[in-house]
C-alpha cells in the first residue's frame, strides 16, 4: 500500500467504541504464489476473525487477484486489520466496503435437500419464492442454487432445515462498491511518485584503491570542474 | 564491473547472486555452508570483493548481521543452507522482525523438482518464515534471480526495515540466467505494490505543533524508529529538543538518539526505566511519540497509561498507530522527515508554551530526579553488578564503543548505566529478547566498525547460548570483549520468581557452569576473572589493552534485583524502587498472568 498522506484516519472517539461490527474488506493483491497463505497467516497469527473469504484472479494481464473478506471486530481491531493487510508487500490496495460508501455483496450456496411427498413439494415452493434455480434433481432430492445477500442465503438454509436439508456448499461473500470506477483501474493508473531522497545509506568508500585514485584525481585537476559535472551537481541541488 | 556491460549478460545463477549483492553494496556476508548452497560458496571462493564470515551456528549468522546492520545502518546479509540451516536462522529472523532491523537472508533449497518430496535437508522455508519475516521469496527461474535480490534489498531497507528471506533452489543456482541491474533513481520507488509512506501530511504536522506550543507539561518519547531513520534524524531530534526545551525520554531500542549527557534527558522509560521518566510519562499533558510503538514494557497497565495526556504518534508504519494506545494525532511518515517538518513549523510560530508552566513542570521533574532511583551501594567484598557495568561504561566512554547485550538483568543495568551519546552504538534484543544475541552482534559490529571497541555485556546463562561464536571472533581476529556479569542465576527469572512465586527458584540456578577463563583459553582467547571490587577498574583496563578477543568473568552479588521496576499490571506511578517497596507493591490479580 502506498500512502504519502494519512487519509482516512479515524477519529479517536470512533476508535474507542467497544461494539463489534462486521466489515467487508476487498483486497487487491499480486497474483503470486503464497499471497493467500500470507493473508490467512496474518489473520490466524494475530487472532483476527475470518467469517468468509473468497479469492480469484480479476486481471490476467496485470496479474491481479481480489480477496473478499468478511471480518468482525471492534473499530480499533478493524482499523488494525486494514493497516496490517496494507503493509503486506504483495498487497496493492485495501478497501473497506462497509465504510467507504454503499456496496453490494452476494453469496451463492448450493443446498441439497432430500425428501419425498409434501416436504419435497414445500421445498420446491420455497425455492421458487427465493428465486432459486434447481440445478440437480432426483426422485428423492433437489440441489438448489440460491444467490443473494448472506442474510437471504441464511434464511433459505434455515427454512430448508426441517424439510430435509442434507448438505450446503457456500462461496462466501463477493462484494463490490456501488457507483462508477473500479479498484483495478485505481491501481493500474496510479501516478508515479515524485523523486525523493535516497533511502540507501551513503556507501563509505573503504577500498584503498579508490581513495588513492581520488587523491590523484584531486592533485591533477584541483579546481577545474567540467561543465557536465557542474550541471549534474546543480541539478542535484534543485531536487 | 560497469553496470552497462553486465546488464543482460548470461551467467551462472550463483554468480548472478554475488553480482547482485555487489551491486547492492554488500561488503560482508555471514554464513555457514551446506549442500544446497555449495554453488554460491564456490562463487564466493572465486571472488574477493565480498568477505564471507564463517559463523559456528546459523542463529549466530543472523544475529551478527543484525549487529552489523544496527551499528552501520547498512543491510545485514546472511547465507545459510536448506533445511536445518534455514530453521536455525528462524530465531534471528524473528528477532530482526521484532526490532525492525534490515537483514537479507539467502537460504539454500533443494532442487525445484524435489520440493515437496521430503528430500534430504528440505524444509518449507517459505512457509516457516512467512510469519517471521517482512517478506520472503522463492526463486524458480534463474532469470528472476537478480531482480529478486534487488527487490529483497529494497523491501528490507524501505519503510519500516525488516528481515527478508530469499529461498534459492540448488538447480536454479546451477542454471544460467540473465543478470538484471538494480533499478535506479525514480524507478527505485516504483515497486508496483510496496511504496511505504515517507513524507507526513502537512496538516498533521501543523496539528502536532499546535499541541506543542500550547503544552504545559510536554514530553518527547522516542524509540527505535529514530535510530532507523539514520544519524541525521538523531541530530534533528537533538536540535528540536534544544529548541523547544522539552524533556525527553526513550525506549530501550531508542537509546542514543538524544545524547544521555544532554540537559533534557530523563533516562529510559518503561518497566525498568527511571523514576523521573516514568512519572513524567504518567503526568505529562502532551506526549510526542517519535518512532516508538507503545510496547507493553513501556506502557505497563494500559488502563492507567498516561491518563490525562494528548498523544501524538509519529511512525512510518501505519499499523503501529492505534494498535495498543489510541492516540489523538497520528502522523505517518519517516521520523527524520517528520522531525524536520516539526522543527520548521515550530520556528514559524510565534506562540510558545508559558514559561511559568514549563518552569513548574521542570521543577516537578527535578524533584523526581532527586530520588536518585538508580542509586546502589558498592560496599564490602562483593561486586555489585551495577558497579561493574558503571565502571565499564566510565572507562570505555571516550572510545568509539559499541555495547551489545544479551537478555536479562544485565541488559537492564546496561541500559540504565551506559549513557549513550550517539545512535548506532547500542545493540540489544528488545522486542524478542533473545538470549545469545550479544556475542554474535558484537562480532557483526566489530566487522562493520573495525576501529571500534565492541563489548558484549553478558549474563553467564545467556553467553552459553551462542558461546560457539567465540571461534568466529578468534578466526577473524576480532577484538570483541565479552564482559560476563556472573551471578550464578538467570537473574531476571530469579527476580520474578522472588516477587511472584514466593521465592521458589525453579530451574533458574545456572548449575555446572564452565570455568570461563579456562574456556577462553580453550577457544584461543584471553580470559580474565575478577571478584574483588577494588580490582574491577584494573581488570577492565587490562581487557581494553589486550589486542584481541577477551572474556572477563565478573563474579557479582547473586541476589541483587534490578530496580526501579513497574510490576506487571501496575501503573507508571506505582514503581518498586528498592527492596523495601517489595511487599507493599506485590503483584496481584491480572498482573500475575502477564509476562
Amino acid at each position: 500500500m502506498s500512502s504519502n498522506l494519512y487519509e482516512g484516519s479515524v477519529p479517536t472517539s470512533v476508535l474507542k467504541d467497544t461494539l463489534v461490527y462486521r466489515h467487508t474488506i476487498a483486497v487487491l493483491v499480486d497474483n503470486e504464489a503464497g499471497v493467500l497463505a500470507r493473508v490467512i497467516g496474518l489473520f490466524s497469527g494475530r487472532g483476527y476473525n475470518i467469517e468468509s473469504l473468497t479469492v480469484s484472479v480479476v486481471d490476467d494481464d496485470a496479474q491481479l487477484s481480489r480477496i473478499n473478506l468478511v471480518t468482525s471486530g471492534t473499530r480499533q481491531i478493524v482499523e488494525q486489520i486494514k493497516a496490517q493487510l496494507g503493509r503486506l508487500v504483495p498487497v496493492h490496495t485495501v478497501k473497506d466496503l462497509t465504510d467507504e460508501g454503499p456496496s453490494v455483496g452476494r453469496d451463492l450456496a448450493l443446498v441439497k435437500v432430500d425428501g419425498v411427498g409434501e416436504e419435497r413439494v414445500e421445498a420446491l415452493r420455497i425455492g421458487d419464492i427465493f428465486r432459486c434455480n434447481v440445478v440437480d434433481s432426483t426422485n428423492g432430492s433437489f440441489v438448489f442454487e440460491v444467490v443473494g445477500t448472506s442474510e437471504k442465503v441464511d434464511a433459505f438454509i434455515d427454512l430448508m432445515k426441517p424439510l430435509g436439508l442434507v448438505e450446503v456448499s457456500r462461496t462466501g461473500v463477493a462484494a463490490i462498491a456501488r457507483g462508477a470506477g473500479g479498484m483495478v483501474d485505481e491501481v493500474l493508473l496510479k501516478p508515479s511518485p515524485k523523486p525523493k531522497a535516497s533511502t540507501r545509506p551513503k556507501k563509505k568508500s573503504t577500498s584503498k584503491r579508490k581513495t588513492a585514485a581520488k587523491k590523484i584525481a584531486k592533485k591533477s585537476s584541483p579546481k577545474r570542474k567540467t561543465a557536465a559535472k557542474k550541471a549534474r551537481t546543480s541539478s542535484k541541488k534543485k531536487r | 564491473m560497469p553496470r552497462d556491460t553486465i546488464d543482460g549478460r548470461q551467467m551462472l545463477g550463483a554468480r548472478i547472486i554475488l553480482k547482485a549483492l555487489e551491486e547492492q553494496g554488500v561488503e560482508v556476508v555471514f554464513g555457514y555452508p551446506g549442500g544446497a548452497v555449495l554453488p554460491i560458496y564456490d562463487e564466493i571462493f572465486k571472488q574477493n570483493r565480498i568477505r564471507h564470515i564463517l559463523v559456528r551456528h546459523e542463529q549466530g549468522a543472523v544475529h551478527a548481521a543484525e549487529g552489523y546492520a544496527r551499528s552501520t545502518g547498512k543491510v545485514g546479509v546472511v547465507l545459510v543452507t536448506s533445511g536445518p540451516g534455514a530453521t536455525n536462522a528462524v530465531t534471528g529472523l524473528t528477532d530482526a522482525l521484532m526490532d525492525s532491523i534490515p537483514v537479507v537472508c539467502l537460504t539454500g533449497q533443494v532442487p525445484t523438482h524435489l520440493i515437496g518430496n521430503d528430500a534430504f535437508q528440505e524444509a518449507d522455508t517459505i512457509g516457516i518464515t512467512r510469519p517471521c519475516t517482512k517478506h520472503n521469496y522463492l526463486v524458480k527461474d534463474p532469470n528472476d534471480l537478480a531482480k529478486t535480490v534487488h527487490e529483497a534489498f529494497y523491501v528490507a531497507r524501505s519503510g519500516r526495515p525488516g528481515p527478508v528471506v530469499v529461498d534459492l533452489p540448488k538447480d536454479v543456482m546451477m542454471a544460467k540466467g540473465a543478470y538484471v541491474t538494480a533499478p535506479r533513481g525514480i524507478k527505485r520507488q516504483q515497486h508496483k505494490t510496496y511504496r511505504p509512506a515517507h513524507t507526513p501530511d502537512p496538516a498533521s504536522i501543523e496539528a502536532v505543533v499546535d499541541l506543542m506550543v500550547n503544552a504545559e507539561r510536554p514530553l518527547f518519547y522516542t524509540g527505535g524508529g529514530v535510530i532507523n531513520a539514520g544519524p541525521g534524524a538523531s541530530k534533528t531530534l537533538t536540535a528540536l529538543v534544544k529548541e523547544t526545551g522539552f524533556p525527553i525520554t526513550s525506549t530501550l531500542m531508542g537509546l542514543g538518539a538524544y545524547p544521555a549527557s544532554g540537559p533534557n534527558w530523563l533516562g529510559m522509560v518503561g518497566m525498568h526505566g527511571t523514576y523521573e521518566a516514568n512519572l513524567a510519562m504518567h503526568d505529562c499533558d502532551v506526549m510526542i511519540n517519535i518512532g516508538a510503538r507503545f510496547d507493553d514494557r513501556v506502557t505497563g497497565n494500559l488502563n492507567f497509561f498516561s491518563p490525562n495526556s494528548k498523544k501524538i504518534h509519529i511512525d512510518i508504519d501505519q499499523s503501529s498507530i492505534n494498535k495498543n494506545v489510541i492516540v489523538d494525532i497520528p502522523v505517518v511518515g519517516d521520523a527524520g522527515v517528520a522531525l524536520s517538518a516539526i522543527t520548521k513549523a515550530w520556528k514559524a510560530r510565534k506562540t510558545r508554551p508559558k514559561p511559568k508552566a514549563m518552569k513548574a513542570w521542570w521543577a516537578d521533574i527535578k524533584k523526581w530526579m532527586a530520588k536518585d532511583c538508580l542509586d546502589y551501594t558498592q560496599a564490602g567484598s562483593v561486586i555489585k553488578p551495577q558497579y561493574a557495568i558503571q565502571r565499564l561504561f566510565e572507562l570505555t566512554k571516550n572510545r568509539e564503543t559499541y555495547i551489545s547485550t544479551e537478555v536479562g538483568q544485565h541488559q537492564m543495568w546496561a541500559a540504565q548505566f551506559c549513557r549513550f551519546d550517539k545512535p548506532n552504538r547500542w545493540l540489544t534484543s528488545g522486542g524478542l529478547g533473545t538470549m545469545g544475541y550479544g556475542l554474535p552482534a558484537a562480532i557483526g559490529a566489530q566487522l562493520g566498525n573495525p576501529k571500534g571497541l565492541c563489548v558484549d555485556i553478558a549474563g553467564e546463562a545467556s553467553i552459553l547460548m551462542n558461546i560457539q561464536e567465540l571461534s568466529t571472533a578468534v578466526q577473524y581476529r576480532l577484538p570483541v570483549k565479552v564482559f560476563i556479569i556472573n551471578n550464578q542465576y538467570m537473574g531476571m527469572v530469579r527476580q520474578w520468581q522472588e516477587l511472584l512465586h514466593g521465592g521458589r527458584y525453579s530451574e533458574s540456578y545456572t548449575d555446572s557452569l564452565p570455568d570461563f577463563v579456562k574456556l577462553a583459553e580453550a577457544y584461543g582467547l584471553a580470559g580474565l576473572r575478577v571478584e574483588d571490587p577494588a580490582k574491577v577498574d584494573d581488570t577492565i583496563k587490562e581487557m581494553m589493552a589486550i589486542d584481541g578477543p577477551v572474556i572477563v568473568d565478573v563474579r557479582v552479588d547473586q541476589k541483587e534485583n534490578c530496580y526501579p521496576m513497574i510490576p506487571s499490571g501496575a501503573a507508571h506511578n506505582h514503581m518498586i524502587l528498592g527492596p523495601e517497596d517489595e511487599d507493599e507493591k506485590a503483584i496481584t490479580g491480572d498482573g500475575l498472568a502477564l509476562v
